[in-house]
């Protein structure tokens, strides 16, 4: 079951604090170089996982694999990863030159070594200026730049990053966001980051393991993820979904409410209650009755700048509106006003069918 | 479902050493302060040959009135004393805290002045004022001020400060929203008061009513001092050992004494808990505005509460350097040769280096334990048990700690005998006594560190040791030298946790205070108490150079 081409493995991970099942059988493989994201909603374990990788929890039962070497055993302090916490926990009454030496020093390095590493880190970070100063006169970005700096100053293989970016303002996450994606590219460290933002995830991972209750429910490329959801949670999420329910009729056409809607071929049984998602912005406004065609009337619009959100009532999916995301071109948001009968088409390409739970 | 219990891995060394130390506290704390206390109360249910007699000595101090009555004695004078010292603690609290006098600087320091002294002290000095040849002695319309009346006013002088840090602290976190509604509502200022400034410190004010209720309920030095036939239960232990060697029904006075304080003492963990979910980290501070009348009324009182303070100061330095009270009223040193005693200033110095070793080994002990229960990784069961007893301390009365010290390392089978009768043994009694306080503001401390940085000194391979010394302890240096200062200054002053263990070559300045004072000898007792005032005064004084010099270097970050 190894996989060769992994450079840490996790295999069949659980844990519990107390009876409360925290990690329940988890079994990933993270490539070398590769970016991932653990991404869920809080109290989904991704932060234990985090935890367990590096020694800062231990593990009930499992295996960490790490560079062909099983890990899991081993104290803290003897694995090979640097981290970097929501919280920056930078050292208060140490300058940024000193909070990004301290692992240095303590390795033994030259002084003149441990100034060129720690300059030259300052430099990656964009932050040579602020050698002396301490961190409180630090903005928050700059403040998660240093930890960063401080996280690889002493060259570890593995980087882990505990929401580093869920204490900043919106606008400073974003552009962070960005330059930790640039930073990984130029320096090709496996970078393990937790989050709960799949946002931030959808844009900055090479592949996600979305978690829930402790269990991993899909993996795949940020683009796979969000097309393609294996189940309900996935596609609820990860960005929005209008959710359909309904029952099987044949294997491509499902019973909604007594209309019939169209979808790729399947393998449920006939009766089979199911759930169709449907993206808001897949739900295209047509002008005419063509197929897989339905009516609803709008009972709000947003304006979110660059797209319009309506929000339609329909009886196909009864108990909430149907969202629908179109562009905001051509002023286009003139023509939909509160009140209006929009007909609305659901593509069968762009449907996700899953089998209901209850 | 079943749970698995964590596998056992290979343990950082800094885990090790953590466990390591977890289990040294372990044993201090059980040495010091539990096994005493149940050889205390073992011997409360022994006769004189040390057989078991069960509840025995407890049926024969029920039955004998003069004794049963000193817990009734203690009660009056404790409840008494609080509810006084609450009403004006408050109304001083809320002048510091909620108004616009001036001098608000020197009136904290003046409200805490008293803590730089013995209890005793304002004793020696009611007596100069009140005492049978005092100035006023006809103010008290022929009442004595030898009895409930000297013991009350004596409490609530040197508890004052006591009552006044938990009420301002309590007020300082009024928050400014509520008082705005509360305008916005068109609330009298007087409605404003009981519906936002009262219940605001209701926690406060609950907490400071059981602190100083158990403070003077367990006072030993006042009523011994100015208690005249007045019994309480602390002179009656005290008696009762000393003066009769009855040392199974001084056991038995001391549970007596200790159930009270330990109820108290929980009624107040259980509010300060509920406090604690009261409190909101977006109040907005109060900043109050003048209100002439309010103003002037409230630095008038300010001014004679002062004004009180130095009086009874002052009267026990001018008591000390009279020649003959209240003949001959020159001037003269002759007191402060301390004949009387026998034992010239030996005693002096003794307390200062008592004083000085509690200071540093306690804080150094303090410390490190705090850190260890607050952010060490393994054994959370241990370090609770730990955290359990460490509050202990301020549930026992330092009279009943000293007996129970007595009673455990005075046993000849005992392998920490030979500490009986040292100057250790008062160091590690006046440390523990005087534990809690200091631990809960080094927990404070520490709990404001990110919980991460442990994490990432392992992560970057240093062990925890060396980040304790790099960044933990300067980070909390304030506190450290807190705790320093506190531990000094409880040590000079204290009476009733050494008043049994102290030897021929370990007499301390407080108890010398006490003997001169039995032998009549009460101007050298105000000369001594006051050398305490004056040293706790100096030592403070270079504390606070060294400090703000220290600080300067290590806290630079904090003021940037």
């Amino acid at each position: 079951m190894e996989n060769v081409n992994s450079y840490l493995s996790i295999r069949n991970l659980n844990k519990y604090f107390g009876k409360f099942l925290a990690l329940d059988d988890v079994s990933i493989d993270i490539s070398p170089g590769e970016f991932v994201c653990f991404l869920g909603p809080s109290g989904c374990g991704k932060t234990t996982l985090l935890r367990c990788i590096a020694g800062l929890e231990v593990q009930s039962s499992g295996t960490i694999i790490q560079n062909s070497e099983i890990i899991s055993d081993l104290p803290t302090s003897q694995r090979d990863f640097g981290i970097v916490f929501q919280s920056y926990a930078l050292f208060p009454n140490l300058s940024c030159f000193h909070n990004i030496a301290y692992g240095l020093e303590n390795l033994g390095w030259e002084k003149q070594d441990v100034t060129k590493r720690v300059d030259e880190l300052l430099s990656l970070v964009g932050l040579s200026d602020h050698s002396a100063k301490y961190p409180s006169q630090l903005s928050g970005g700059e403040q998660q730049r240093i930890a960063l700096a401080r996280a690889i100053a002493t060259s570890p293989n593995l980087l882990l990053l505990d929401e580093p970016l869920s204490a900043l303002d919106a606008k400073v996450r974003v552009h962070l966001r960005q330059e930790l994606k640039n930073f990984h590219r130029r320096l090709g460290l496996t970078t393990v980051m937790v989050t709960h933002d799949q946002e931030e995830a959808l844009s900055i991972a090479d592949r996600i393991f979305v978690m829930d209750s402790g269990k991993i429910m899909q993996s795949g490329t940020p683009e796979d993820i969000y097309a393609n959801s294996s189940n309900p949670f996935v596609a609820n999420f990860i960005g929005m979904t209008n959710f359909i329910e309904g029952q099987v009729l044949d294997e491509d056409s499902i019973k909604v409410d007594n209309q019939q809607i169209a979808i790729n071929s399947h393998s449920y049984k006939k009766g089979t209650k199911v759930i169709i998602a449907a993206r808001p912005e897949y739900v295209q406004l047509a002008e005419k009755n063509s197929s897989n065609t339905f009516v609803g009337r709008v009972v709000d619009v947003e304006f979110l700048g660059s797209f319009l959100r309506i929000h339609l009532e329909t009886s196909i999916m009864p108990d909430q509106p149907l969202i629908a995301d179109k562009p905001m071109i051509d002023n286009f948001s003139k023509s939909v006003a509160i009140g209006d009968n929009l007909n609305f088409t659901l593509s069968p390409n762009h449907l996700n069918v899953y089998e209901c739970d209850n | 479902m079943f749970s698995f219990k964590s596998k056992s891995r290979a343990a950082d060394k800094s885990d090790k050493i953590g466990r390591i130390l977890v289990f040294v506290y372990l044993a201090m704390f059980f040495c010091f302060l539990v096994l005493p206390l149940f050889a205390l109360m073992s011997k409360s249910m022994q006769n004189a040959e040390g057989v078991f007699v069960g509840l025995e000595n407890f049926a024969l101090y029920l039955k004998e009135p003069t004794l049963f009555k000193s817990f009734f004695h203690s009660l009056f004078v404790a409840f008494v004393s609080t509810i006084i010292v609450v009403c004006l603690g408050f109304l001083y609290a809320f002048a510091l805290q909620c108004t616009c006098i001036p001098f608000k600087g020197l009136f904290r320091v003046v409200s805490l002045i008293p803590l730089l002294s013995p209890s005793i002290l304002a004793a020696i000095a009611l007596v100069y004022w009140f005492g049978n040849q005092g100035v006023f002695k006809e103010m008290l319309l022929g009442h004595s001020i030898y009895g409930p009346i000297g013991i009350i006013m004596a409490s609530v002088y040197w508890t004052f400060p006591h009552a006044l840090m938990i009420l301002s602290t309590s007020l300082s976190l009024s928050d400014a929203r509520l008082y705005e509604a509360s305008d916005a509502l068109k609330a009298s200022k007087l409605r404003t008061f009981f519906t936002v400034t009262i219940p605001g410190a209701k926690y406060g004010i609950i907490s400071t009513t059981f602190v100083v209720f158990i403070l003077v309920f367990t006072d030993f030095g006042v009523p011994k001092v100015i208690g005249g036939n007045y019994n309480v239960l602390a002179t009656d232990i005290y008696r009762e050992v000393v003066g009769m060697q009855n040392f199974q029904m001084g056991a038995v006075i001391s549970i007596v004494l200790l159930i009270p304080a330990l109820l108290a003492f929980a009624l107040d963990q259980f509010s300060r808990k509920r406090q604690a979910s009261q409190l909101t980290s977006r109040a907005v501070v109060y900043v109050p505005k003048p209100h002439r009348l309010r103003d002037n009324l409230l630095l008038c009182y300010c001014l004679l509460i002062t004004a009180l303070v130095f009086l009874m100061l002052g009267m026990a330095q001018f008591g000390a350097l009279v020649k003959f009270w209240p003949y001959n009223l020159s001037l003269t040193l002759k007191h402060y040769n301390f004949e009387v005693a026998g034992l010239g200033w030996d005693s002096f110095f003794n307390s200062v280096r008592m004083s000085l070793y509690a200071a540093f080994f306690g804080t150094i002990i303090i410390f490190i334990g705090s850190y260890l229960i607050e952010k060490m990784r393994a054994d959370k069961s241990l370090r609770d048990i730990l955290q359990m007893i460490a509050l202990m301390p301020m549930a026992i009365p330092g009279i009943v700690l000293g007996l129970a010290y007595i009673f455990f390392f005075n046993m000849k089978d005992n392998p920490l005998n030979f500490i009986y009768a040292t100057m250790a043994i008062l160091v590690i009694n006046t440390v523990v006594h005087f534990y809690t306080v200091s631990h809960l503001s080094a927990i404070t401390a520490i709990k404001k560190l990110d919980n991460e940085f442990e994490s990432v000194s392992l992560s970057l391979k240093v062990p925890i040791y060396k980040m304790f010394f790099r960044v933990t302890l300067p980070v909390c240096l304030p506190t450290v030298f807190d705790i320093f200062i506190y531990l000094f200054c409880n040590a000079m002053t204290t009476v009733s946790g050494v008043i049994f263990l102290y030897s021929y070559d370990t007499t301390l300045a407080s108890v010398s205070s006490i003997h001169l004072d039995e032998q009549g000898d009460v101007a050298g007792a105000a000369a001594m108490a006051m050398l305490i005032v004056y040293i706790s005064f100096l030592v403070r004084g270079i504390h606070t150079i060294i400090s703000t010099f220290l600080l300067k270097r290590t806290q630079a970050w904090r003021n940037i």
